[in-house]
């Protein structure tokens, strides 16, 4: 409830980010708070070095020859630009990020139900990255980030296997995250809280911790696999010595096309947060919406053989794939209908995490409508391979996920951090971030039409326009996205401080401090309304108000 | 966790069941049933999970939430076992134009 | 304190949701080779000790029931009798490990482990090829390596629990992570109740 006295700063006032000092006190945490920005600093600090092996690969293709780089080292940069990002920017921002940080808050808990399992994630996910980070200095990886064999397992003279373990230990870190969750929201809900109470973040993130639980130890074994078949030349997957490459691409793939459901659920999850608090509205067909992530991770699990159309498996199979990776898009649609009806009729704002989520909305159809093209055989079979496919999932994971994410981040930056963001400048990021990457990834679906193939370093010169136009779009997201990391850092020390609940939102999170004290709540809240109860709450504040001129609840 | 508190006696009859059950399988598998040498092999061995799931570690008086959990696993694992054979099984219902390599046809491979 | 036990086996059970996929892919990986080489890996499984895993069938139950023992002595506060079974699990976890590890070594003596001494002197049935024989050592290798690894780790568990038993850490009201530790061993196990027969007992031995 909003006030006319002013609160003190935070500073002077014990919460978890002042609560200790010192390296040990961070590096030694269980607080999940603490770990949710241990881990922002670690994908951060990823996401960069994704994003830079992303810009050589840009401007190696600016020209058809390609002088930039070697066509060697042009398969590393898309391997590991491919195995970072995956790995250990996408599957972990959300869920590790805003979920470790939120999941608790959420639900009216201290923390998380296994706190030192939580740090020991972070661990984990480190000494992932730094295998990782290892494989990229000592010569790179060239397999893809799919490892495909026999060419991972046999042919293979690159850091082949110091890249599978790392990914196979950041595996880890991803099961430990969705056991936390997954018991913790079962288990440890306030009282009053029932399922069908919860804000739609945590069944997202519910069902995105069931396809962690379910998914990532099958890709785990198989990644083992591959690094035992290339230590001991034994035929696991090498069809010279028996094996068959496509059981590697089954197995692989089981996990990995419910992985991108890992990347994109949470970002619906954070949309269904957005749209609310800035259309003051609750969510249209909420239970329609929560029951659609279970679907999403149920069926996610049907689909994988549609990675796999071109392959030689049997053609029986691919049907089969084929129709169920049409019954996938199903609940996904339904989220975009019930998010445009939450829209219709509300009292909407245009702050970033609204633009944001706006963003996400429409970039997000876009990605998926083009899966149903990828979907259906005929068309896979001329499209599999090409840029069209590159273009597919850039619209969902960057112009969905890395957009939810951006919102999540700075909808929820008060709370983290006790300090609103300059909005004018995270709209103009916001806006500028939108035209950069459709510039970038727009005419790929063009080029992956018109048959240029993925993962090539160089391409035939009738090409070169549309090339030009993705590298310049690429050079306009590059800047783009350095500019939150300016004014967010800035306003840690500089932003307007904040309340509460500067959005004026509903959730329990934002019943209790900003930053929240280390136990979260003073005491256990009991929950009585339902989700989304906008039409008590206040209007949003005006831009002025957010921004620190004038009355302000804070 | 279960308050419930089994007996040792239970226990104890669980122990000798699971060793009969293992000095059958170890029977059968002397014996020529043709294909029923591994179903049987298998069935055997659920029966032998099963009394260790829920008499060894309580099932049988857990929760719900627990039961459901075990049964989704060994759903997800009937799936991802499935859908794999699915490909493998019906890949020579369409003529390849070369040998594709190492498929499976019925009823039993005598391949490479 | 009853919310926290009920978590604690309750996050037990997921994790072991993720060994059983973990586990189930390469008993899936196994099922498909074998369907595709099965005179191949028919054969490989009759040269395997049936004696030998038979009896490591029947010390691995036996272990399952001295920690069922375990928690029962657990639940009724008896610690000297918590200890003894604990201990005696251990002894016949080690009584496993040992076997496999003399049926590793019989393997190696008879030049039979993939990709570093693999040079079968059997004469080899038709339809049998070495590569074939060679891909069933792998999964046998592999399947009860990883099996051993997980013994192991329960190994250390068990020790840990020795030690924090003996101290009298453990009571009929606190006793969660005997349970706990219980329910990953009797998965061990389960496993093992597995393998045995799809590596040992279905090869044709009649």
């Amino acid at each position: 409830m909003t006030t006319a006295v002013a609160e003190p700063a935070p500073d002077s006032r014990v919460n978890y980010l002042n609560a200790n000092y010192g390296f040990r006190s961070w590096l030694f945490t269980t607080d999940h708070k603490r770990i949710g920005l241990l881990y922002l600093l670690s994908i951060t600090v990823m996401f960069f070095i994704g994003g830079s092996a992303a810009v050589l690969m840009r401007l190696h293709l600016i020209t058809p020859g390609g002088t930039l780089v070697q066509p060697a080292t042009y398969n590393k940069l898309f391997t590991v630009h491919g195995i970072v990002m995956v790995f250990f920017f996408m599957i972990p921002s959300i869920p590790a990020v805003l979920g470790n940080f939120l999941v608790p808050l959420m639900i009216g808990a201290k923390d998380l139900a296994f706190p030192k399992l939580n740090l020991l994630s972070w661990y984990v996910y480190i000494v992932g990255a730094l295998f990782t980070l290892y494989a990229i200095l000592a010569g790179g990886v060239d397999t893809g980030w799919t490892f495909y064999t026999p060419y991972s397992s046999t042919y293979a003279n690159t850091q082949v296997i110091a890249a599978a373990l790392g990914v196979f230990i950041t595996g880890f870190s991803s099961i430990l995250t969705g056991l936390n969750f997954i018991v913790t929201i079962h288990k440890m809900r306030a009282p009053g809280l029932t399922w069908f109470r919860m804000p739609l973040f945590l069944w997202a993130m519910y069902a995105t911790s069931v396809i962690m639980v379910l998914g990532t130890p099958v890709v785990a074994i198989t990644i083992v696999l591959v690094a035992f078949e290339r230590l001991l030349h034994v035929g696991i997957f090498d069809p010279k010595l028996g094996g068959d490459p496509i059981l590697f691409q089954h197995l692989f793939w089981f996990y990995s096309h419910p992985a991108v459901y890992i990347m994109v659920l949470p970002g619906m999850g954070v949309v269904s947060e957005v749209i609310a608090a800035f259309s003051r509205k609750r969510i249209f067909g909420y239970s329609m919406v929560a029951f659609s992530s279970l679907a999403i991770a149920v069926i996610s699990f049907l689909v994988w053989g549609h990675h796999m159309f071109v392959t030689g498996q049997s053609i029986y199979a691919g049907l089969i794939f084929s129709v169920l990776s049409f019954l996938v898009a199903i609940p996904s649609a339904i989220k975009v209908f019930n998010w445009t009806a939450t829209l219709y009729k509300g009292s909407i704002s245009y702050q970033a995490p609204m633009l944001y989520a706006l963003g996400f909305i429409g970039l997000f159809t876009m990605g998926g409508l083009t899966g149903l093209f990828l979907a259906s055989l005929a068309t896979d079979v001329h499209l599999n391979g090409t840029y069209f496919i590159v273009a597919h999932f850039h619209y969902i994971m960057v112009g969905g996920t890395v957009m939810a994410y951006m919102a999540g981040i700075h909808f929820w930056w008060p709370k983290i951090t006790g300090r609103m963001y300059p909005d004018g400048w995270a709209r103009f990021a916001a806006l500028l971030i939108f035209l950069g990457f459709n510039l970038t990834f727009f005419p790929q679906f063009m080029l992956g039409y018109l048959g240029m193939p993925r993962r090539y370093a160089t391409y035939p010169a009738e090409f070169q326009v549309l090339n030009v136009m993705s590298s310049a779009g690429a050079s306009i997201l590059g800047i783009a996205y350095l500019i939150p990391l300016v004014y967010l850092i800035w306003s840690m020390r500089y932003g307007k401080i904040a309340g509460p609940n500067p959005w004026n939102a509903t959730g329990l999170e934002w019943k209790t401090d900003s930053p929240p004290i280390t136990q979260n709540f003073e005491e256990t809240p009991v929950v009585t309304e339902e989700a989304y109860d906008y039409a008590h709450m206040p209007p949003m504040p005006s831009a002025a108000e957010l921004a620190g001129h004038g009355d302000s609840n804070v | 966790m279960s308050q419930h508190i089994v007996s040792v006696r239970s226990y104890v009859i669980v122990f000798l069941a699971l060793l009969g059950l293992t000095a059958l399988t170890v029977g059968v598998a002397f014996v020529d049933l043709g294909q029923l040498n591994t179903v049987i092999a298998l069935a055997i061995a659920t029966v032998k999970m099963l009394l260790v799931m829920l008499i060894f570690m309580h099932v049988k008086y857990s929760s719900r939430l627990t039961k459901l959990s075990i049964l989704a696993a060994f759903f997800w694992l009937a799936l991802l076992l499935t859908f794999t054979m699915s490909d493998y099984f019906t890949r020579h219902w369409t003529p390849s134009p070369s040998d594709w390599g190492p498929s499976i046809s019925q009823p039993a491979p005598r391949e490479k | 304190m009853e919310q926290q036990n009920e978590s604690g086996t309750f996050g037990m059970w997921v994790f072991l949701v993720t060994e059983i996929m973990f586990f189930g892919a390469i008993f899936a990986a196994y099922a498909i080779y074998r369907s595709m080489y099965l005179p191949a890996f028919e054969f490989g499984s009759r040269l395997l000790d049936i004696k030998l895993g038979a009896t490591n069938t029947a010390v691995l139950i036996g272990s399952s029931l001295t920690m069922v023992l375990a928690v029962h002595a657990a639940q009724t506060g008896k610690r000297k009798a918590l200890v003894f079974y604990l201990l005696l699990t251990m002894l016949l976890g080690a009584a496993f490990l040992g076997i496999k590890s003399y049926e590793y070594f019989h393997k190696w003596e008879h030049f039979l482990v993939p990709g570093l001494r693999f040079a079968p002197a059997e004469v080899l049935p038709a339809g049998v090829t070495v590569q074939n024989l060679q891909l069933f050592f792998c999964f046998y290798f592999f399947m009860t390596a990883l099996h051993a690894l997980h013994m192991i780790i329960g190994f250390g568990i068990m020790t840990v629990l020795v030690v924090m038993s003996w101290r009298g850490r453990f009571s009929p009201e606190y006793y969660a992570p005997i349970e706990v530790s219980g329910l990953y061993w009797h998965f061990v196990d389960i496993v093992w109740i597995f393998l045995f027969p799809l590596l040992y007992l279905i090869g044709g031995r009649y």
